[in-house]
């Protein structure tokens, strides 16, 4: 009995209402945190910052984890995104006057991104597996040194005095909007015929998926969002140049889409924020202050041997982490796994067929 | 004319170092279908071990380069036992993610106990003979012929050798050929040795070439490298050479008859049509795909 009131409270009222009240909660949240100054300036950027991953994480995931691709692409689209926004805040719209005009530009970024991403979904109709890494790959390069060579965008030189638009609440609604459409798209039609492309794609198109269109559709939506945060992104840093977004920028973003495990929204947003916080934990001063709660006895010692070094050895700490969890965990946090609230109704009773739980083919 | 002449030697000289470590790439993938994303890391350890043996130790060239090739093979092994094979049966995409992973371990590793650039002190004395408007340098002459000996040396291994013939074995079936008493772990763990031993070779001569090194310079040329080896058809070790001399040439064909800052964007667009012309790469062949 108590088991069949458990399941039935997770299967309706848990997602019927508990998450648009979380949602609003968060939309209240993080309009209070600014207003009221409930976390300092640091934190706050802190916060931005995991927001930003989790629109970049949530969006390769559709690609690499759903679709089964392994694109390298993501800071390049970022990269496009960025230098679009940045250019019309700073040239175009009088952001200065409506600062409501901001998010014109944040969707202008995206859209662009989304356009280029014909460039690299037109060639995967042929292309597949190791050889479509590669052309992502060449993209990304291609990206960045076009923008290089244009003396308008500031070549290598970069693009300073942005301004600083992204905001707590921006932040909080982008990403919002960005899982609740990639969510929907993965368990639309589409969506169907994405996981259909991941597990066999020959088989698929027998099937009438129509895998050019679908291909098309989703490294667009992937890319337009990661246009999007390259858009939130520059404005919160206020300066960018092609060497923000070059390859170490997207091994990053895999990095936090294989921490968190493939095919699952659930999962990015672990990754992409355990991936940031830990780095940032990871920094003498917060390190110190975390744990300047031990006796002086034991926390003198700590302090001069181990956390003034940190600064050094954190970015050794953390891909050792990473290898030691690919190695006891291979399939991530929550590979093929997914939230409930996640899951829509029918779906859910009639088990999760966004993750077939041993039938994983590999990307070949 | 000479400038041609000139051009193409430079370019003979950054190709060669980019086959050599192609080929780690190649082979690795041809054995057990990794992409190796540490090896240009591997590359990167080569070349500080030859920093290494030539201020601390005070080791002459050869000693320099054997030292560098066997300390580079070492690591490639130790990187392959402990973090490849518990893999081995794992999602491939897995796999991948611990090569980066690893390769950002090592980066930041030799970083944290090399913080500043290093200067490889000169190990060999370098002549240069004029020859008609053409400069000919001994260290351009070693780095090339060292090289081209190398990869026949590999070939050799590769196509004559009983290792090299279970190695085309493995990567031909893994089910079977264990069973014909091939020891498939000791076969894989040369295979990483000899590749990571040709990136050490490669970047104790990258580093002579150009000898301020740093902990990051393996990312670039790693890639690039890698890029070859898919331009050549990757898991095909003459492909991976005949891929990173294209490279190599457009590079420097590039700077030499353009602004230098073309080169990315003209190397990687010609190397993007070339994927989209021929799928599978240069000397690759396309596998049916069965439902």
């Amino acid at each position: 009995m108590i088991p069949m009131i458990q399941n039935s409270w997770k299967k309706t009222a848990g997602q019927r209402w508990l998450m648009p009240v979380l949602v609003v909660a968060g939309l209240g949240t993080s309009f209070a945190v600014p207003e009221y100054a409930l976390f300092n300036k640091y934190i706050q950027l802190v916060m931005m910052y995991v927001g930003i991953n989790i629109i970049l994480t949530v969006s390769l995931n559709l690609v690499n984890g759903y679709m089964g691709e392994f694109s390298l692409a993501h800071a390049g689209f970022m990269s496009i995104g960025a230098y679009t926004a940045a250019l019309l805040t700073m040239r175009v719209l009088p952001v200065m006057d409506h600062p409501w005009l901001f998010p014109l530009a944040v969707m202008a970024g995206g859209l662009a991104a989304g356009f280029f991403s014909l460039l690299v979904s037109v060639t995967s109709f042929r292309i597949r597996g190791d050889y479509l890494a590669i052309i992502t790959l060449a993209f990304l390069m291609i990206v960045k040194s076009v923008i290089e060579n244009i003396d308008y965008l500031g070549g290598p030189r970069g693009l300073p005095g942005i301004r600083k638009l992204t905001t707590l609440p921006w932040t909080y609604f982008w990403v919002v909007f960005s899982v609740w459409v990639i969510r929907n798209f993965v368990y639309s039609k589409y969506g169907r015929g994405v996981l259909a492309i991941r597990e066999d794609e020959i088989a698929s198109e027998l099937m009438t998926v129509n895998t050019q269109r679908v291909k098309i559709l989703t490294f667009a939506v992937s890319a337009f969002f990661a246009g999007v945060a390259g858009a939130l992104f520059a404005h919160v840093l206020q300066f960018i140049s092609p060497r923000v977004f070059d390859i170490i920028k997207t091994t990053d973003i895999l990095i936090m889409v294989y921490l968190g495990g493939i095919a699952s929204i659930g999962g990015s947003i672990l990754g992409a924020v355990l991936f940031t916080v830990l780095l940032e934990l990871l920094r003498p001063s917060n390190t110190a202050a975390i744990l300047a709660f031990l006796p002086d006895v034991i926390f003198n010692p700590v302090n001069q041997h181990f956390i003034q070094h940190l600064g050094v050895w954190r970015m050794v700490i953390m891909p050792l982490l990473l290898v030691l969890l690919m190695l006891f965990r291979p399939h991530g946090i929550m590979g093929l796994k997914e939230f409930s609230w996640f899951i829509p109704r029918l779906d859910l009773e009639a088990g999760h067929p966004a993750a077939p739980e041993d039938n994983i083919h590999e990307p070949a | 004319m000479a400038y041609w002449l000139q051009q193409i030697l430079n370019a003979l000289q950054l190709s060669s170092i980019y086959a050599l470590i192609a080929l780690g790439y190649t082979m690795v993938y041809g054995i057990i279908n990794l992409i190796n994303f540490a090896h240009g890391d591997v590359f990167m350890v080569g070349s500080f071990c030859c920093f290494m043996a030539a201020a601390f130790l005070g080791l002459s060239f050869l000693p320099a380069l054997l030292l560098s090739m066997i300390g580079s093979a070492f690591l490639g092994v130790a990187i392959e036992r402990l973090a490849y094979k518990p893999l081995r049966q794992a999602p491939r995409v897995s796999a991948i993610i611990t090569a980066l992973g690893v390769g950002i371990f090592i980066e930041n590793f030799t970083l944290s106990l090399a913080p500043y650039p290093k200067v490889i002190p000169p190990l060999l004395k370098n002549i240069t003979w004029a020859l008609g408007g053409v400069t000919f340098s001994s260290l351009q002459l070693i780095i090339i012929l060292l090289s081209i000996g190398l990869m026949f040396f590999l070939d050799y291994i590769v196509y004559r050798t009983p290792v090299g013939m279970a190695m085309r074995a493995i990567s031909w079936d893994k089910t079977y050929v264990p069973l014909m008493g091939v020891p498939v772990d000791f076969i894989i763990s040369i295979t990483f040795a000899l590749g990571a031993g040709l990136a050490g070779a490669a970047g104790t001569m990258y580093g002579l070439a150009y000898p301020v090194i740093d902990p990051y310079m393996g990312i670039m040329v790693g890639w690039k490298a890698f890029i070859a080896a898919v331009v050549g058809g990757i898991g095909n070790i003459r492909g991976a050479v005949i891929g990173s001399f294209i490279l190599g040439t457009v590079e420097i064909m590039v700077v030499a008859f353009f602004p230098s800052t073309y080169r990315d964007f003209v190397a990687f667009t010609l190397l993007l049509l070339l994927i989209i012309i021929r799928p599978y790469g240069i000397l690759g062949k396309p596998r049916t795909q069965k439902v």
